[in-house]
């Protein structure tokens, strides 16, 4: 999958208001074929309305909305997608062997249904009314409905929340395979090294708009942050003085701070403190840089707002 | 070139043929009747309530009114009985269903239009039948009422397809009020309605003036088709059916858009 493989959803400067709430602003969006992209940002970001969009539960009041080169409110384009919502209670009563027949029955061309039960490692459930599900069994089973088409987009919104460990790997591997076998993920999360582990790239959300957009690494490294920790005699307060400093706090005795200049840092932590103990230094994850990443958009629309103001 | 091969080969399939696109109405409707008949506690009341009605004061209460009175009280009882699956029914599960999530789910699938509600529709018809089926048996053996087979079958039809107005309404009020707040609401347009249409007393017993507006009500159009099915009405049905028709459209129509914008 490179840049010229074809979109397969696409938003382009959508805009969608909610009274005088701007959800969307502008947003710009590309998934391409093959590709797992992540969405992430902070609550109210606008994640769920680009998705909304996407899936034509809602349109778009400006801007352009696509999916497979077609409005996704025609029903042609949603035969190739897969859908897993954060939220949709499921008839309690239906065994999940009839709400998967029943969801297959939407597709043209759907997965056998022991095929689709073996891939989400619902094999075992088939039986068993989705009442008397845990949590996370309801999930997989969310997820083989979203599968079952045999779609060319999957759409997964926060798919491990309320999985355990293991069960959040075994997903993992069923993303991969569909991946492998050419489809393509839309996926939003909460959990950064979910992106991280799954992620081709990371698109970054912000107040209704875009505000970054490339590889897991180059997001990282976008952000120049380093992430130093030691045992110290320093004060807090003390490190908070030095300008290189970008963020510092204490757990327990440890310290913890993190700094653009980490070489300086350290020279200055060394000189000042001769007893300075269990050094480490660290570049910066997804969590740190997705932080200063939106929190930099934050403060470029505050000034915004204080300059119209 | 390749992927631009593949891109019009999938564009083939995207289209369903109409034997799966038949099977697919089917299923829906298939699970929609199975997920209730495993739900007795939301169904049965609904069929079981005009029963029991009927049975207090059609069957035991109006012993020494006559024959008459035992037909005339079966009709008008059907009609308070077949309104309340396409109220509650099928209104009720939609309000929860919104609020749940299930509804926006099955709109970002490819569900085929309308299989939702067509679904809801059907689950409503038998539920119908179900109730004017008990309220015959109990006029036959314990109302000494005397049908025709002709008249049965027509009650029933009319029992089956009349529901469908009050579908609608059910409908519209579900995309009104999400979750638990519908049921009240459905009461209250529910119990007062058929109070108004003469269905708990003969029309000529209740206030002149509610007696002028009754022709207001789908369900007073209604009880005059019941009660023509079991021979106590004479006369043309047609602007009966026109209006309960009428009816049906209006509201479906402010549903589905409503459903469209606010979902």
């Amino acid at each position: 999958m490179t840049l010229s493989s074809p979109a397969v959803a696409r938003l382009d400067r959508a805009v969608k208001r909610y009274g005088r709430l701007t959800a969307l602003d502008g947003a710009d969006l590309v998934v391409r074929r093959g590709e797992l992209l992540a969405l992430l940002g902070p609550n109210g970001a606008g994640k769920t309305t680009a998705i909304g969009l996407l899936l034509g539960l809602i349109r778009a009041d400006a801007g352009t909305v696509e999916l497979f080169g077609q409005d996704p409110q025609q029903i042609q384009a949603r035969r190739r997608i897969g859908v897993m919502l954060q939220d949709a209670a499921l008839p309690p009563t239906l065994r999940v062997g009839e709400l998967l027949r029943l969801t297959a029955s939407y597709y043209p061309n759907p997965r056998q249904l022991a095929e689709t039960a073996a891939l989400a490692g619902v094999t075992d459930l088939l039986k068993r009314p989705y009442a008397k599900l845990s949590g996370g069994q309801q999930r997989r089973v969310q997820f083989a409905l979203a599968l079952c088409g045999r779609p060319e987009l999957l759409f997964l919104d926060e798919p491990t929340v309320g999985m355990d460990i293991e069960a959040r790997q075994k997903l993992w591997v069923a993303i991969r395979q569909l991946l492998a076998e050419g489809c393509s993920v839309l996926l939003t999360t909460h959990y950064l090294e979910e992106a991280e582990a799954l992620a081709d790239r990371v698109c970054v959300m912000s107040r209704g708009r875009m505000i970054h957009e490339g590889t897991v690494e180059a997001l990282r490294t976008r952000v120049a942050l380093k992430r130093i920790r030691c045992l110290s005699a320093l004060t807090v307060d003390t490190l908070r003085g030095w300008p290189e400093v970008s963020e510092v706090w204490q757990e327990s005795e440890r310290l913890h701070i993190t700094t653009a200049d980490a070489e300086i840092v350290v020279r200055r932590l060394l000189d000042a403190d001769a007893q300075l103990r269990e050094l480490e230094v660290q570049r910066a994850g997804l969590a740190e840089a997705f932080t200063e990443l939106t929190r930099d958009a934050d403060e470029a629309s505050d000034t915004d707002q204080r300059e119209a103001a | 070139m390749e992927t631009a091969m593949s891109f019009a080969q999938r564009e083939a399939t995207s289209d369903m043929p109409p034997r799966r696109l038949l099977g697919a109405y089917l299923e829906e409707a298939r699970t929609e009747c199975l997920r209730y008949m495993r739900a007795p506690g939301f169904m049965l009341p609904i069929m079981l309530f005009p029963a029991m009605f009927y049975l207090l004061f059609g069957v035991l209460m109006a012993k020494s009114e006559g024959v008459d009175a035992g037909r005339f009280l079966l009709a008008s009882y059907g009609v308070f009985g077949v309104m309340s699956p396409g109220l509650f029914g099928f209104g009720v599960s939609l309000a929860l269903e919104r609020d749940g999530g299930l509804l926006t789910f099955k709109r970002a699938l490819p569900m085929p239009p309308g299989a939702y509600l067509l679904g809801k529709m059907l689950m409503a018809m038998a539920a119908a039948t179900v109730v004017i089926l008990l309220l015959l048996m109990l006029a036959l053996s314990l109302g000494h009422v005397v049908l025709t087979p002709v008249q049965m079958v027509a009650l029933l039809l009319t029992g089956a397809l009349g529901v469908l107005p009050f579908c609608a309404l059910g409908m519209f009020v579900g995309t009104l009020i999400k979750g638990q707040g519908a049921p009240g609401m459905l009461q209250l347009i529910y119990l007062p309605m058929s109070f108004m249409s003469g269905l708990w007393f003969p029309l000529p017993m209740l206030p002149k003036f509610l007696q002028k507006i009754a022709p207001v009500w789908p369900s007073y159009h209604l009880d005059q088709l019941a009660l023509a099915a079991v021979g106590l009405r004479q006369g043309v049905l047609w602007p009966h059916m026109l209006v309960l028709l009428g009816f049906a459209v209006a509201f479906l129509l402010l549903a589905t858009r409503r459903l469209r914008r606010a979902g």
